[in-house]
């Protein structure tokens, strides 16, 4: 009865008066936790001595922050979205959605007289206000042009949705142009624009897609077929280390090898799938996960063939079938083929083409083996193992295949990522590259495509985007670095997404929790109690 | 039997299922002493109020009210902890659990004092229990099962006993030993007992009053005997039906 | 044979800390199955939490009695391990249950990488080095046992008797069991649910907290990636042993401990972890209920 009491209570209170209790709950929470970490730091004196450094001032911001916020959300937050779900009694309508308040014209315009402004005085930035104001300056122009595309996306959004594949594939093909050309603009010169887009076509464009094919490899065994799978990245160092390993001890071409290192990667994924097939759901996961690491460890450890944790450098560079170069000194470097001046981004370009390619493949399979009867058996397999036996799919080869064809693509990638970067380390192949990719596949929403890619570019993008905060230099003091904080806040987003959409970002799939749940309610009503 | 005040109170009561309506606007109650029975078909709802009771699933629409307090929207271990007790559906006994701490399961917390007390009553009840005290109750047969599942409920020492088909897959001595123990518990201690079954003749015999319920809703109520003699409810649950 | 008794020795310590940590997961596993992978960083950050303690000690007195030393960082570690996995579990995956399967291990894994990240931006990413608490070492016929091992072992061993105590006769114990075998039946014979799942939470945090402790007298030193790959091989350990039998978690950490010994006396040093991540497959494989564990009714 107190507990009604309590209920009816805190019924009456107001918002406000709810948001100071909840947010002095959670200050002593917070205070709890990072009292010791935040509070206190631990470094080295100069005799190498660990001793204690207070930090009282940040553990109140912190925790002063944690209150605010919480304040905030429970006064404000809450009842704001409560009120966006009720009808409007009068007009009978939803009130306006927080997007369409959001984006209004005379803001996009406002939107675009500022980044033209700062554009056109680009130059003189740092004259003008110096370089800390100006680095400021130089955000706020990013801001206003994620705000003004993210505006014309907005206005445009019922075409985007029904031509979100073509629209990004078009995207994605355009976007070195787009870049080298813009770049080329600002900077008044073709080779600017060539050095400059390195930045972009390779931290943002390369690094996202190698994430998305990965993903979407993945997807393949934990989407379609179900096998949570937490060694993936197991694949992607056998496709890394048979290119590395093959190209520079037999000197191989890479167009040789890629197939080479997906078959390899392909067998290691029977190998691997053969002695876990009895297993399900979370025992997979693990056993997966010990198969990675092992891989990992026999890497760092097998020296003689593997240089160890030195890793392997000197790998060779793609070439265009042979036809063209990208290694300067070779007769047929693409410069000299077509006079032109002399820059690493015609490979970083060409890279970038690559890797669309080999995605773009990825899906291309992917889509066409769901339509075939090994999909839909995969997708049986997912949804009830029992039930697909009993229809006379045969398991064994479903899964075997689902494998090998996940891990295929993943030593494509791997093959592709040992020719971009060089030169490849164990380091590279740690389980957090397993966890990040399948990070993406599940909160791409599991078996969606384009969920997927979304996923990649807005976690992966998201992490890259924190490398160019270097203005918060200005806030935080000069050995602040925003990269440490990459990991922390991915592995953040990952459980605050999940908590926010436990399907994914595109979760249109039917609950399986539901049945599930439904399942095992009614086995369990039966099966107890043989009398 | 005097009908006492009303102790359970069912009204307009609605539950889904994700978006499927198992229940449809039920009105039961159930008086002090009574032992109300529900009958149905398979499938009619009727386990579905009786987890309703205990807001598992939770109602979506309407009232229920134990002992004049609203428990519609309770957590589950607070309606149990004011004394509802059940014996659901399946048993549901521990089966890694001793049948002695299935029955400690069932003492409530502040009522450790009584136990020994307790459970001697519960071996009175059920003699087969005490033979079994160290058993493992997955290993029990159904019918010990069943008087374990009882027993674990009245160690609660329940204002409200709610049984849903205890007569499931026993054989017919079983059954009219449970039902003995029931109707002896109701007439010596005064225990209200709330009754599922598809042993409707069994359990209208038993019964003070019944409900019939179809589909999700109560179609028919009234004395044990009217419902026993009711020319619907003998063609629909007892011709041809009677075990 | 002394090699191989001091091995034997070394072993036990080992295992005794991957025991402890492996409780963890079992008791979580068993009430609510549910890897907590975060639970390695736990371990991790019981580790820290003692090494910050053991730091504020020495700056503030000028010499503390070992055991006074060690028993107030046990304790703190225990503290803080536990307001963080209360926390943890009711922020982060209390919200999940009953979604599909996969949210909440998805959940834990970035728990997992948040935490240790968490306490490499604030602690910094250097292994964390003390001066050693305790370096008396006994001879017995030829096999050295340092006091370090010895007290590991008493403290896993008396934690390991009152646990068993607590699992096995208190009506939390019960409670705890009844969750685990059927939740909703327990809710209705009046069992909090949530609150047994916290509390067993807090325990599990508490007793990795203690293993944290324990490594960092015994390492004496401690990093904020110390929690991964003691969290696997407590894992291992816990579904060597049988998942959801304490007994169980404490026989597979001994096993681990003992075979990780051995593997780096008599075979190589570098493939240790090879060697147990081979047996965990190797297990899972073969053997999926565990050397103690109850034969599970296979979930589909
Ligand atoms: N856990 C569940 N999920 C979905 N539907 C259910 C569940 N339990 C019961 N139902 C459905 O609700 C209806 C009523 O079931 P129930 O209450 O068990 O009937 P009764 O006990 O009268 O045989 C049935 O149609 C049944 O299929
Ligand atoms: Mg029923």
């Amino acid at each position: 009865m107190a507990n009604i009491a309590q209920a009816t209570r805190e019924a009456s209170a107001t918002p406000f008066q709810r948001g100071i209790k909840e947010a002095l709950y959670a200050g002593a929470i917070s205070f709890g936790l990072f009292f010791l970490f935040i509070g206190l730091r631990t470094d080295q004196n100069i005799r190498n001595e660990l001793i204690l450094v207070p930090r009282w001032g940040l553990l109140a911001i912190v925790v002063g922050l944690v209150m605010l916020g919480r304040f905030v959300y429970v006064a404000y937050g809450q009842p704001f979205m409560a009120r966006q779900k009720i009808v409007n009694v009068a007009s009978g309508l939803l009130p306006d959605s927080v997007a369409t308040r959001f984006f209004k014209l005379p803001y996009f315009i406002a939107s675009l007289v500022v980044v033209g402004l700062l554009m056109v005085f680009a130059g003189s930035l740092d004259g003008i206000f110096g370089p800390a104001l100006a680095g400021y300056m130089r955000f706020f122009r990013a801001l206003a042009i994620i705000y003004a595309l993210a505006s014309v996306m907005f206005y445009f959004r019922a075409f985007i949705q029904a031509h979100f594949s073509a629209l990004g594939i078009g995207v994605l093909v355009a976007y070195p142009i787009v870049v080298v050309v813009a770049l080329t603009l600002i900077s008044g010169s073709m080779a600017g624009g060539f050095q400059g887009s390195l930045k972009w076509v390779d931290n943002f464009g390369i690094q996202i897609l190698i994430y998305v094919m990965l993903a979407w490899g993945l997807n393949i065994v934990v989407g379609l077929a179900g096998l949570l799978d937490l060694g993936y990245v197991a694949f992607y160092a056998v496709g890394a280390y048979a290119y590395a390993l093959l190209a520079t001890q037999l000197g191989w071409s890479f167009w040789i090898l890629l197939p080479v290192a997906g078959i390899m990667a392909a067998f290691w994924g029977v190998m691997l799938g053969f002695p876990v097939l009895r297993l399900r759901g979370d025992y997979l996961a693990i056993v997966t996960l010990a198969f990675g690491e092992i891989i990992r460890l026999v890497l760092i450890n097998w020296r003689e063939v593997t240089n160890g944790a030195a890793g392997i450098s000197g790998i060779p560079k793609v070439s265009f079938f042979g036809l063209i170069s990208f290694n300067v000194s070779d007769p047929n470097y693409i410069a000299k083929v077509f006079g032109i001046a002399q820059s690493g981004a015609y490979y970083k370009i060409f890279l970038y083409y690559l890797i669309l390619g080999l995605a773009l493949l990825t899906a291309f399979v992917t889509i066409r083996l769901r339509r075939m009867p090994v999909g839909r058996a995969w997708e049986a397999l997912r949804e009830d193992e029992i039930a697909c036996r009993s229809l006379g799919i045969n398991t064994t080869t479903t899964k075997l295949t689902a494998f090998a064809t996940g891990a295929m693509f993943g030593g494509f990638a791997g093959s592709f990522f040992a020719a971009r970067q060089g030169f490849v380390s164990p380091e590279s192949f740690v389980f957090l590259e397993s966890a990040i990719i399948l990070a993406i596949v599940v909160l791409g929403g599991m078996g969606s495509l384009v969920g997927i890619a979304v996923a990649a570019a807005v976690m992966i993008g998201g992490t890259e985007i924190l490398r160019e905060m270097e203005f918060l230099k200005a806030v935080f003091g000069s050995d602040f670095t925003p990269e440490l904080y990459r990991m922390l806040l991915f592995g953040m987003a990952m459980v605050i997404v999940m908590l926010w959409k436990p399907r994914g970002f595109v979760g249109s799939r039917e609950p399986t929790a539901f049945l599930h749940e439904r399942k095992s309610v009614s086995s369990s009503f039966t099966k107890e109690g043989h009398g | 039997m005097t009908a006492g005040k009303s102790l359970l109170d069912i009204r307009g009561v609605e539950t889904y299922y994700g978006n499927i309506r198992a229940l449809n606007g039920v009105d039961v109650s159930v008086n002090e002493g009574e032992i109300v029975a529900l009958i149905g078909a398979n499938g009619a709802g009727k386990s579905t109020l009786m987890m309703t009771i205990f807001g598992t699933p939770r109602a979506r629409r309407g009232t229920i009210t134990f002992a004049g307090t609203d428990i519609t929207d309770l957590p589950t271990h607070e309606i149990a902890r004011m004394r509802i007790a059940q014996s659901p559906e399946g048993r549901r006994i521990f089966p890694r659990m001793t049948v002695m701490e299935n029955l400690q399961m069932g003492a409530s917390l502040d009522n450790l004092k009584f136990f020994d007390e307790d459970v001697e009553k519960v071996f009175t009840l059920f003699p087969r229990l005490k033979e079994r005290i160290a058993q493992r109750g997955g290993t029990l047969s159904g019918g010990e099962q069943q008087m374990l599942s009882i027993g674990r409920a009245l160690m609660a020492r329940p204002k409200l006993l709610l049984l849903d088909e205890p007569s499931l897959g026993l054989a017919p001595l079983i059954v009219k030993q449970i039902f003995d123990a029931i109707r002896e518990l109701n007439r010596t201690q005064g225990l209200t007992v709330f009754l599922v079954e598809q042993n409707a003749f069994g359990a209208l015999k038993l019964a003070t009053r019944g409900y019939v319920m179809v589909n999700g809703v109560v179609t028919m109520s009234g004395t044990g005997k009217d419902l026993l003699a009711d020319p619907e409810v003998r063609a629909a649950y007892l011709e041809g039906g009677r075990h | 044979m002394q090699y191989f008794v001091q091995q034997m020795v070394n072993g036990l310590t080992l295992g005794s800390i991957y025991g402890l940590i492996a409780i963890g997961y079992t008791m979580v596993y068993g009430i609510i199955g549910m890897i907590n992978f975060a639970h390695g960083d736990i371990f991790m950050l019981g580790a820290f939490v003692a090494l910050i303690v053991f730091l504020t000690l020495t700056a503030m007195f000028y010499s503390v009695p070992v055991v006074v030393a060690l028993l107030v960082m046990m304790v703190v570690a225990m503290l803080m391990t536990s307001l963080y996995n209360w926390t943890i579990e009711k922020v982060a995956y209390r919200p999940l249950r009953g979604s599909f399967r996969l949210a909440p291990l998805i959940t834990a894994i970035g728990m997992s990488i948040a935490l240790s990240n968490f306490v490499q931006v604030t602690q910094g990413p250097r292994n964390k080095p003390i001066p050693p608490m305790v370096s008396t070492v006994y001879n017995v016929g030829g096999i050295s046992i340092s006091l370090k091992q010895i007290i590991i072992v008493i403290v896993t061993v008396s934690l390991l008797a009152l646990f068993w105590y607590l699992v096995n006769k208190t009506s939390l114990g019960r409670a705890q069991r009844a969750c685990e075998q059927d939740r909703k039946m327990a809710a209705l014979l009046g069992v909090d649910v949530d609150r047994t799942i916290s509390i067993t939470f807090i325990m599990g945090a508490a007793l990795a907290a203690v293993a944290g402790t324990l490594f960092l007298m015994y390492y004496g030193v401690v990093a904020f990636s110390d929690g991964f790959v003691p969290g696997v091989k407590a894992f291992t350990a816990a579904v060597l042993g049988g998942i959801g039998s304490l007994p169980g978690a404490m026989l597979g950490g001994l096993l681990i401990g003992f075979i990780e010994s051995m593997w780096s006396a008599y075979f190589s040093i570098d493939y240790k972890d090879v060697a147990a991540f081979s047996i965990l497959a190797i297990v899972l494989i073969f053997l999926p209920s565990g050397i103690l564990g109850r034969p599970e009714v296979e979930k589909v």
